[in-house]
């Protein structure tokens, strides 16, 4: 008898996506009966983001390999043109929905512009190397938007940078009616917040659709390799810059949507949001979720954004015990004994066991 | 004139980073970890002491010892609980444990000392009981450099030459070196390795407490975060120098600190961290190693 032979990974992606659309669908069932807390209904938008960007950060760290400390760089540069995006917009697209896609679309082109500048030098470095300047490049971004301000009147966009500190949004020249966009320090306020969990839903969808398909094409079995080994895999002819940067800027990409998303959930947003913490943070979701694995970054993040919220109970002591438990996860997931010991439980292990 | 005091204000400044970033790199010569509660270490360096001057009214210098003692023992029960069990596992869970490490200082400081910045009673004062400036003033006083900044960097030299001294006589600093080129090797010959990566721990944590004490002394707001700027530009510099490099380290620290100086006064203040990073990936893209790190090319 022939049976029909699912591959192991299209088994997994399958119900990777299952799993995000049931938590969409019951997160909204529980929306509507107002069963969700007033502060978790507030987190549903930011845990899309993070959820998305947790993705798209593994696809750097977990399948290229190469540990970024500036993510969130990234998220910035999405967050602060997709407002520009949207606010300037207003009039031309007056539906919020279509006015959202285009501020996320604007978003990660943006972010993919800032990948192609960070990657072109970058990627030569190697290791740790790497890192350091993936978290200057990510300090940078933050001085450089706090010095930024942008204005929109009828005749279109007016920025300025402020580069002595003296500058104020009424330096712009704009005309009466005018809006002030990004001031500065003080960020972009003011900003009308137009993202929706179903936006957040579909940027997740999406971004998990890019990486998955990237993934398991040719490229992203080069990217694979060139993990892997890249001396080997260059003397087989894969284009090393090429594919570093095809990951690289795909990774930033999807940032910048989700951080156009992100910006736009809020009234007020400041560059400082984004620093280096921010990295970090994204960093521990693909970490903790486990390198290369997407579902795993998945749960991550949804889990420890919601984390302190249900640590409220520990009050003054929630980010100590927060610390704790990222600490004894991390001992306890590469304790050699606990591994043999959960390694038992699996019926089968998959062939080819991805090295870290 | 102007720009020798810019200048010195940078030296200075980039002494407190060169004392940070030399802890970064033994620490991350031996044990190829970035250790990111390095940062932390120097906050809770520079609270103890402000707990011994304030509270307990202990004289400065003992003050000192008393932070570099209790740092010591931090970096010593961090390692041991944190990092060792974690030596054969992959270095990102490491880093992600010593974020979590981080977090945990920076919260238990939070929890004992609170959120409001303490006012750091500097180890020397700006001015002396009689009102009068405690700095030496040169050529006329035209120049005048303070004796915090003159102690930070005549402590700072002595720290690197100490340290120089340390790891290419003593058995012990033999051993360090060892371990950093080959830790299985080391082992063999008979060096006990976890004892020689705690020693490291040690002495990087109680240079942490010394840059605590001198940071504060410059910039006296003392705040549960005050650690994780300096640590970042610490680490900069450990890089920027070549990691794993001592005198690296020290070119590195004062390099970053004068060019940081030099950036608020004559570009921008608020742009100063822009430039500093934007030097450190422009030496990094000619110099992929750092200024005097090794270029190890991968041999097939």
């Amino acid at each position: 008898m022939k049976k029909l032979r699912i591959k192991h990974h299209t088994r997994t992606d399958f119900l990777t996506y299952l799993g995000v659309i049931i938590l969409f669908v019951v997160m909204n069932v529980l929306k509507s009966n107002g069963s969700l807390s007033r502060s978790l209904t507030g987190q549903l938008v930011p845990i899309c983001c993070y959820m998305s960007m947790a993705v798209s950060l593994n696809l750097t760290v977990g399948i290229l390999g190469e540990l970024s400390l500036g993510h969130a760089g990234f998220m910035s540069v999405g967050a602060f043109s997709g407002i520009v995006a949207a606010m300037s917009l207003q009039d031309i697209i007056p539906a919020a929905p279509l006015r959202l896609a285009v501020a996320m679309i604007v978003g990660a082109a943006a972010a993919a512009i800032a990948g192609v500048v960070v990657g072109t030098p970058v990627l030569r470095l190697r290791g740790d190397y790497l890192a350091i300047v993936t978290l200057a490049f990510g300090e940078i971004i933050k001085d450089l938007v706090n010095c930024l301000l942008v204005g929109y009147d009828s005749k279109g966009l007016h920025m300025a940078f402020n580069l002595t500190g003296s500058k104020t949004i009424d330096d712009l020249g704009m005309q009466e009616g005018g809006i002030a966009i990004i001031k500065g320090a003080q960020g972009a306020t003011g900003t009308t917040t137009i993202a929706t969990f179903t936006a957040g839903f579909i940027l997740v969808m999406v971004t998990l659709f890019v990486v998955l398909n990237l993934k398991h094409s040719r490229a992203g079995r080069a990217i694979m390799a060139l993990r892997d080994n890249a001396i080997a895999a260059e003397s087989v002819g894969i284009n090393i810059t090429k594919y570093k940067m095809m990951a690289f800027v795909t990774s930033a990409a999807l940032a910048g949507a989700a951080g156009a998303l992100y910006g736009l959930n809020f009234s007020s947003l400041q560059a400082t949001k984004f620093n280096f913490n921010t990295s970090i943070l994204i960093l521990v979701f693909v970490v903790l979720g486990g390198l290369g694995n997407l579902w795993g970054s998945l749960i991550a993040a949804a889990a420890l954004t919601v984390l302190p919220e249900l640590l409220r109970a520990f009050s003054d002591y929630r980010m100590l015990v927060y610390a704790i438990v990222l600490i004894l996860v991390m001992l306890a997931t590469n304790n050699p004994t606990l591994k043999t010991f959960f390694s038992r439980f699996k019926l089968h292990k998959p062939a080819g066991k991805e090295a870290v | 004139m102007e720009f020798l005091s810019y200048l010195i204000s940078g030296i200075s400044l980039g002494s407190v980073y060169a004392i940070i970033a030399l802890g970064y790199t033994m620490v991350y010569g031996i044990a190829k970890m970035l250790n990111f509660a390095h940062g932390d270490v120097i906050m809770v360096g520079g609270y103890i002491s402000f707990c011994a001057i304030s509270y307990l009214g202990l004289p400065g210098w003992l003050a000192v010892i008393l932070a570099m003692a209790v740092c010591t023992v931090l970096g010593i029960v961090i390692e041991g609980l944190a990092y060792k069990p974690l030596r054969s596992a992959p270095s990102l869970a490491v880093l992600i444990t010593a974020i979590g490490v981080s977090y945990f200082l920076q919260n238990t400081a939070l929890l004992i000392w609170k959120a409001a910045p303490k006012v750091y009673p500097s180890l020397i004062p700006t001015t002396n009981a009689q009102g009068e400036s405690n700095a030496l003033q040169l050529f006329n006083g035209q120049l005048s450099i303070s004796y915090i900044s003159l102690l930070t960097m005549a402590s700072c030299i002595v720290i690197m030459i100490a340290l120089t001294l340390f790891t290419s006589k003593t058995k012990m600093g033999k051993a360090m070196r060892a371990c950093s080129e080959d830790k299985g090797a080391a082992q063999l010959m008979g060096i006990n390795v976890n004892a020689t990566i705690s020693t490291t721990f040690a002495i990087g944590s109680a240079l942490a407490a010394i840059a605590g004490v001198l940071l504060c002394s410059s910039y006296p707001t003392l705040q549960p975060t005050t650690g994780s700027m300096p640590g970042i530009k610490a680490f900069t510099a450990a890089v920027f120098g070549g990691i794993g490099s001592i005198p690296g380290a020290f070119l590195g620290g004062l390099l970053l600190g004068v060019i940081e100086a030099m950036a608020k006064a004559y570009i921008s203040t608020n742009l100063a961290n822009t430039i500093v990073f934007a030097v450190l990936i422009i030496v990094l893209l000619v110099k992929p190693a750092g200024l005097l790190g090794k270029y190890v090319p991968e041999k097939v």
